[in-house]
């Protein structure tokens, strides 16, 4: 018999593959209900009871609105009603824990805001009055021009904006989306006259929609909404059709466009593509595409100017949604004196996706990348009731989220190869490249036909 | 008083490890951070920028992962990840569909151990960040304003007063083994945090993270030295062009009690901010925006990185204000002073500390509500306080503090003790 030895301690072994997933969970939709008062408000509420909170969201359509008094009349809608003074809406939100905020863009008018859910009810008493009795003060829409003058001026100096603008004005020509934030002088001439008007004109409760979200009953959250806002009255009479933004034009690509920002340190270069709505068959196999090429960290354009070159530190590619149109954006900021090499790297791999299929481990990747996506999309309250807002902007419901999921799971590698010929083919973009023009001139001309904006 | 009721588990690993845990099972999803205990204010004098730099480097592979794996993974995966580099933490997160935690644990564990640190690599990626601070700072108006151009005006000693995103020179000028280094002083388990949130078991959890992380080799935290500086005792004011700003700024900053050792005295000015600052009908907005018409906007928060229970001492309560065209600092100081005094000496009005608690609750719920907040707010509170479960019980804290309180702090805020930052607009036409 040999002396019992000490048990040696084991050191535990590393691992070292990757690890397989488990099973998938299936995608839950939550408990929701839905209804549409006689004054034409449709209600939806979503029960998500994770945080004590609710999440509003009424969204107005707001097509061809002039951009200057669209802008301005979301910038005082909360500057004071009949009966109370902006500060004095603030401080009853507050109260509840609650806050709203109005915006807008170039399809609706969007009042967003939060709260305690046991305030949810006085915060649509709030909304309520605001919707029906909106005063447009006159001391109020002053010192609110002169704010709003300067936030313009502050974006016409950031980059972003620059370029965006240029591609927007660039790809709409006088259709209504090609002014998304107005000029100075065109805000400066706004009167509170104006925005009463626009308000009893625009404002009104037919083709809106409250989203409600939160740790509520949606049967009783939809009566409290109706109690409270089925008195918002119909407003104008004038029909939703004089109001419907007409189809986006075709792209019309062209000379590259190069707009001059003296002494800037990088440049802009955005792109724009063709692309679907949502519930076109397409739009499955053009977002798997999308990814593939630049939509995200792991795709081809990222890895190859980023993680290979070091030209840029956030390229991204997206499919953007607006009621009379889709379109693709590729956008990067890159340093100035690799402008030239990083345009090249991406025509090429727009031209590579566009002519060859992706590979099989490259679509499985990109598939359960977006499938992924849609999940973390909804575990929030916030998140579900901005995709919920979104999806009711085009006509659909939060079931589409699983008919959309369907759709990602079967979409195959040909289908993908055709989105890509069809939608990211390099010779259908419109490009716009802001930048020292003295610098990029002319390694761009040696890629590509270029034009200088005029100024 | 609205609050959470998150189950918050703690565990400290064989090596050393230390685990937090806070299951929630109602939406399909897990939050994975580690957070590790070293910030821009740990950076080496001619180094500045290289926490950062160093934040990038941890993606670009390590012993059983080549570059582009992590992103590849995680994404593959159906999640998100990302890193972000703060004066006192640096974090490491994914948020994924909760069949991938175990992955993500994995992917965890393995950069635990070591980054692949390449020439290669570095180059690649002291160029990426060059572009980052760009297109974040150079090539932007108000870039670094304030939180880079605040921190001089204020401090005197280099940890708290530099550049954090770091100079051109400093970041072209780090080498392999300056990396190597960084790694071996701070990035060691016992200076790491392991947090996750969201759908899972706490007993499997546990199980797959003792399978991934035992086999990190057991390394103690380095001593972390005390940062504190004195208070100001006479005013400071200093202003810069900016080429591209059309309009003039300004921010101001005065240091406030210990948030770690004095969590008491500190919690009022998180409260008197927003009671500053939030909406409409707070002080500040309502004096200077709606009626004097002084500012185009003000913003009050805790911490130059606006993050108030995620920083250590020296810290400090910041205001920062855009001015209309030829705006003038001069009045604008003193109608602050001049509010501050009114506040300390009449005290609030009927309801405006409840409200104002109240619109706090819901902003820290809402944070709560994503996995991702929890997963890492959880792991900060453990590392700087040792106390997770602080995570449910923020709004409860704020939502205790008193009238009194509130006058006493806005009392401190004297013009002596203030450090003030100026943007010149260099582009106003």
């Amino acid at each position: 018999m040999s002396p019992a030895k000490v048990k040696p301690v084991t050191v535990p072994e590393m691992v070292t593959t990757l690890p397989a997933l488990g099973p998938t969970t299936k995608l839950q939709l939550p408990r929701e209900a839905e209804a549409t008062l006689p004054n034409g408000l449709t209600v939806i509420a979503i029960r998500r009871p994770s945080v004590p909170l609710a999440e509003v969201r009424l969204r107005i359509p707001f097509g061809r609105a002039h951009p200057a008094r669209a802008a301005m009349l979301a910038q005082t809608l909360l500057s004071g009603t009949d009966t109370m003074s902006s500060v004095e809406i603030a401080a009853e939100l507050q109260t509840v824990g609650g806050g709203l905020s109005a915006g807008v863009d170039p399809d609706r008018l969007m009042l967003a805001g939060n709260g305690l859910v046991g305030g949810l009810e006085r915060i649509l008493e709030l909304l309520g009055e605001v919707l029906t009795a909106a005063r447009y003060p006159a001391e109020e829409v002053a010192t609110e021009r002169a704010r709003l003058v300067d936030h313009i001026q502050v974006a016409q100096s950031q980059p972003q904006h620059v370029a965006r603008t240029a591609l927007l004005k660039r790809i709409y020509g006088r259709h209504p989306y090609a002014n998304q934030l107005p000029e100075p002088e065109q805000v400066r001439a706004i009167r509170p006259a104006q925005l009463r008007a626009l308000h009893s004109e625009r404002v009104r409760p037919a083709g809106a929609t409250l989203v409600l979200v939160g740790d509520i009953t949606p049967a009783k959250a939809i009566d409290t909404a109706e109690q409270i806002l089925g008195g918002w009255a119909i407003g104008g009479d004038s029909p939703a059709a004089k109001w419907a933004v007409p189809p986006v034009p075709p792209l019309a690509p062209g000379a590259l466009m190069v707009v001059d920002r003296p002494d800037s340190v990088q440049s802009s270069l955005r792109m724009a593509l063709p692309a679907v709505p949502r519930t076109h068959p397409d739009h499955a196999a053009l977002q798997i595409a999308n990814l593939i090429f630049g939509g995200y960290f792991s795709s081809r354009w990222v890895e190859n100017i980023r993680e290979d070159k070091g030209y840029t530190y956030g390229p991204h590619s997206a499919i953007e949604h607006l009621v009379a149109g889709s379109s693709l954006t590729v956008a990067a900021d890159v340093a100035t004196e690799v402008t030239g090499p990083a345009m090249l790297e991406t025509l090429y791999e727009l031209g590579r996706i566009a002519s060859l299929p992706p590979a099989e481990d490259e679509l499985e990747q990109a598939r359960q990348y977006a499938l992924g996506s849609l999940r973390l999309g909804v575990a929030t309250q916030a998140g579900l009731a901005g995709l919920a807002t979104t999806y009711a902007g085009s006509g659909l419901r939060l079931n589409h989220l699983a008919e959309h999921s369907a759709r990602l799971a079967a979409v195959t590698a040909d289908e993908v190869a055709a989105a890509a010929a069809t939608y990211l083919a390099p010779a259908r973009a419109v490009t716009v490249v802001l930048g020292d023009a003295s610098r990029i001139e002319a390694p761009l001309a040696a890629l590509t036909p270029i034009e200088k904006a005029q100024p | 008083m609205a609050a959470t009721r998150y189950p918050v588990e703690r565990l400290t690993l064989a090596n050393g490890l230390r685990v937090v845990l806070a299951p929630d099972r109602s939406a399909p999803v897990v939050g994975v951070a580690v957070v590790y205990d070293v910030g821009i204010r740990s950076e080496p004098e001619g180094r500045t920028g290289f926490a950062h730099l160093f934040e990038h480097l941890m993606f670009q592979g390590s012993a059983n992962l080549e570059k582009l794996a992590h992103f590849r993974h995680v994404q593959g995966s159906g999640g998100t990840f990302n890193g972000s580099t703060h004066l006192d933490y640096t974090d490491y997160f994914e948020v994924l569909p909760s069949n991938a935690l175990e992955r993500a644990l994995f992917l965890e564990a393995d950069r635990m151990r070591g980054p692949r640190l390449t020439e290669e690599n570095l180059r690649n990626q002291v160029d990426v960040v060059k572009e980052e601070i760009r297109v974040n700072v150079l090539n932007q108006p108000y870039g670094g304003f304030p939180w880079l151009t605040l921190p001089p005006v204020m401090f005197d000693t280099f940890p708290n007063a530099h550049d954090g995103y770091g100079s051109f020179t400093d970041l072209e000028s780090a080498t392999v083994p300056d990396a190597a280094d960084f790694f071996e002083r701070y990035y060691a388990n016992g200076n790491a945090v392991l947090s996750v949130a969201g759908d899972f078991d706490v007993a499997e959890a546990t199980a797959l993270i003792e399978r991934h992380f035992n086999s990190v080799p057991a390394r103690p935290a380095p001593v972390r030295p005390s940062f504190t500086e004195p208070d100001l005792t006479a005013e400071r004011r200093e202003s810069y062009t900016d080429r591209l700003a059309p309009l003039p700024a300004v921010a101001a900053a005065w240091r406030v009690p210990d948030p770690i050792d004095d969590f008491a005295g500190y919690l009022p000015y998180v409260v008197l901010a927003e009671v500053l600052t939030d909406g409409d009908a707070s002080r500040l907005v309502e004096r200077l925006v709606l009626k004097d018409r002084s500012v185009t906007s003000i913003g009050g928060y805790l911490g130059f990185m606006g993050e108030p229970f995620e920083v250590r001492d020296p810290t400090a309560l910041l205001l920062q204000a855009h001015l209309p065209p030829g705006g003038d600092t001069d009045k604008l100081l003193a109608s602050i002073d001049e509010e501050l005094n009114r506040l300390a000496e009449d005290g609030l009005t009927a309801g405006e500390l409840a409200r104002t608690q109240a619109r706090m609750a819901t902003h820290l719920l809402r944070d709560t509500d994503a996995v991702l907040s929890r997963t890492l707010r959880m792991a900060v509170l453990e590392q700087q306080r040792g106390e997770p479960e602080l995570l449910n019980q923020l709004p409860v804290l704020l939502g205790d503090v008193t009238e009194e309180q509130i006058r006493a702090a806005a009392a401190t805020l004297r013009p002596q003790r203030r450090a003030t930052v100026e943007v010149i607009p260099g582009a106003a036409r």
